[in-house]
């Protein structure tokens, strides 16, 4: 793998990871809060949970997949180095 | 003894033994290194530097002011709880692991290698202590706070008491005594902020886990908690808790500039210099929102519950039944206690002995109230106590509420002790050592560093005495004026070979110039006086101070590619830089 390719796959989880941040956060929390509002889940309605729950937890979980990913992306690109 | 004074002496005893562990640990991890005292010797495990950089990060404001604004706010406070998290995406994603690969101390180091020049190295310095010392105010004022409640002392005297603990561990341990600290600081005040909440859970809902619990039914019966909520608010004529009412938009500029902002934070960026290789800095930017995550979930149910509690308490009949409200001489001992404090204050404007708590600044149900006999809102509750209080309004035993105080008092050390050491490298190494006296020993640049770090601590107790507001208000600037000015200047650094240092510099310098200027016309500083009435009408686009950073950060990233674009490109070895920070060191490879 060389540089320019291993920088391109970077490139593209980064960009993936940003378009799941801004749709949980931006996106269900915000601009489609009151759209979703109309659903519940439990005692919460939909909108508001994603507001105040929901986004947090897919930051994470979109943390632990780059962080897990890039590690992999790591791995190919120095054994193809050696 | 009285109830008072067991408090006060549970108070002492659980805040000094807090102390105690810091000093220790201070003592226990003294350093002799630069390289200890700017970065710990590059050796934190990244799970330890994941919940030192969560104590870093969550400050006075997220532990004392962040439930208390959310619990006001409803819905629209969720701009805290997405931007304060979803910055980490964006640092973990776009900062520090490249930063980290570097390799170096500070932010102005990179800033200043990757672009080849000093200015920008030193324009960085500026905006850094810029971002750092309002940022700091906050926290100072924070610490008063909790001395003057708990502890009953002068705040002065707290904030020497505080000033001098910070000075013992910062300066004696540096970074390394910093990072282990602000390990136990995380420990102390996560068990001082979820203990509270499940109680308070336990008490409304009957369950245990206060992410769910607020969602749950209540206890008592009546349906939900958050429909609950919702109605009893409405009946006061405030805003829908869960629908708000601030403007989406202005929302979506604020959030989105305490997100940029975070990842901009020299503080915590200065935390990913830490850990041994680049994977770390990534898995340790996790383990950090993990932390992180535990108290800013459990912030909004801690703001439900509290806000349903308080409504309540003061409200516990029919709204505009003569009998409907609480009789102020029956008043419950948190409401006589925070009274004596002056952050909550009750003026009886109808004479009825009794607490009406209302929106009267909605004219159609200030009509209505004026027909009930009520002649305007009698209690004004300071934002700032509702977490402090917390225990007090759910009656809970009096060590979870001097446990309390000790996780305010961490919460508020541990980001001070961080945001001072940056500030002290900043002026020892990219001032003084690589500007001013480049011969300077190590044994000198150490030294250097232990005296700007006093100095700072000095110049943060005298923002204490003299805040300049109250404590969310005043970080939520620092947030935009880091977002306008270091962001993109680091983005750009790693993402484009093609930005110089004429447009990083211009960039800086047009956004960060902008932001503030935008802040002090509406807020003022100092004791001038703001230029403009700070109302939706006056601001641009309806975009208010707080989220301002945003447009400031936009016009950095236009400004420094205009002018990048037809000034020269950076040399052939600015580009062997980018190219090694952008690709994995043999060190990835686990040994």
């Amino acid at each position: 793998m060389t540089p320019s390719a291993y920088w391109r796959a970077n490139l593209k989880l980064i960009a993936g990871c940003l378009v799941v941040w801004f749709v949980a956060s931006f996106g269900c929390g915000l601009l489609l809060v009151d759209w979703l509002n109309q659903f519940m889940l439990g005692g919460f309605k939909l909108g508001f949970w994603f507001a105040q729950q929901g986004s947090i937890l897919v930051f994470v979980l979109v943390l632990i997949y780059y962080a897990r990913a890039m590690k992999r992306l790591d791995a190919e690109f120095l054994a193809a180095k050696h | 003894m009285s109830d008072d004074a067991h408090l006060r002496l549970l108070t002492l005893f659980v805040v000094g033994a807090s102390f105690a562990l810091y000093i220790g640990i201070a003592i226990w991890s003294r350093v002799r290194t630069t390289g200890d005292f700017y970065i710990a010797g590059k050796s934190v495990h990244p799970v330890a530097n994941g919940m030192a950089t969560a104590a870093d990060w969550m400050s006075a404001a997220s532990f004392i002011s962040m439930a208390g604004l959310i619990a006001f706010l409803g819905y629209d406070g969720s701009v805290y709880l997405m931007g304060w998290t979803g910055g980490y995406v964006l640092l973990a994603l776009l900062l520090a692991p490249y930063l980290r690969r570097f390799g170096k101390f500070t932010v102005p180091e990179f800033i200043g290698e990757r672009y080849a020049s000093k200015t920008a190295s030193v324009v960085a310095v500026v905006c850094l202590i810029l971002v750092s010392f309002t940022y700091i105010a906050g926290q100072m004022r924070g610490v008063g706070i909790v001395f003057s409640r708990f502890l009953e002392l002068d705040i002065g005297a707290g904030l020497m008491l505080g000033m001098g603990i910070v000075f013992l561990y910062a300066v004696l341990g540096g970074m390394r005594g910093i990072t282990y600290t602000q390990v136990a600081q995380y420990c102390v005040l996560i068990f001082a902020y979820t203990v509270p909440a499940v109680f308070i859970s336990i008490q409304v809902t009957g369950i245990a886990v206060p992410q769910v619990g607020f969602g749950a039914s209540l206890a008592e019966g009546g349906g939900s908690l958050l429909a609950r909520l919702d109605t009893i608010v409405q009946d006061l004529g405030f805003a829908s808790y869960t629908e708000g009412s601030r403007s989406r938009l202005d929302l979506f500029f604020i959030t989105a500039a305490l997100m940029i902002g975070t990842a901009g934070l020299p503080h915590v960026l200065v935390r990913f210099f830490t850990v041994r290789k680049v994977s770390d800095a990534r898995s340790s930017a996790v383990w950090a929102l993990i932390f992180i995550s535990i108290l800013y979930t459990t912030a909004p149910a801690v703001a439900a519950l509290t806000r349903y509690n308080l409504t309540e308490t003061i409200q516990p009949g029919a709204v505009g039944h003569p009998e409907g409200n609480l009789v102020y001489e029956e008043r419950p001992g948190w409401f006589r206690r925070w009274e004596e404090t002056g952050l909550l204050t009750f003026e009886d404007k109808n004479g009825d002995d009794r607490v009406q708590y209302y929106n009267d600044g909605n004219a159609e149900f200030a009509e209505g109230a004026a027909e009930y006999g009520w002649e305007g809102n009698e209690l004004h509750v300071d934002r700032d106590i509702i977490v402090l209080a917390n225990p007090e309004i759910a009656r809970l035993p009096a060590w979870v509420i001097a446990l309390v105080a000790a996780g305010g008092i961490a919460a508020a050390l541990s980001t001070a002790a961080g945001l001072l050491l940056v500030i002290s490298a900043a002026v020892s190494h990219d001032l003084i050592k690589r500007q001013l006296r480049p011969n300077l020993s190590e044994r000198g640049e150490l030294r250097a560093g232990r005296i700007s770090a006093a100095c700072a601590i000095l110049l943060a107790g005298y923002l204490g005495f003299n805040p300049p507001g109250f404590v969310a208000q005043v970080v939520a600037f620092a947030f935009g004026l880091a977002a306008a000015s270091l962001f993109p200047a680091i983005v750009m650094g790693v993402f484009s070979k093609r930005m110089n240092k004429e447009g990083a510099i211009s960039g800086m310098l047009v956004g960060l110039t902008f932001t503030l200027l935008y802040i002090v016309a509406f807020r003022g500083i100092g004791g001038m006086s703001p230029w403009f009435e700070d109302v939706p009408g006056n601001w641009l686009f309806g975009i208010s101070p707080e989220g301002i950073g945003v447009v400031g950060m936009v016009l950095n990233f236009a400004v420094a590619i205009g002018v990048s674009s037809f000034t020269a490109r950076p040399s052939a070895e600015i580009e062997a830089l980018i190219e090694r920070v952008r690709t994995p060191g043999e060190d990835e490879v686990d040994a």
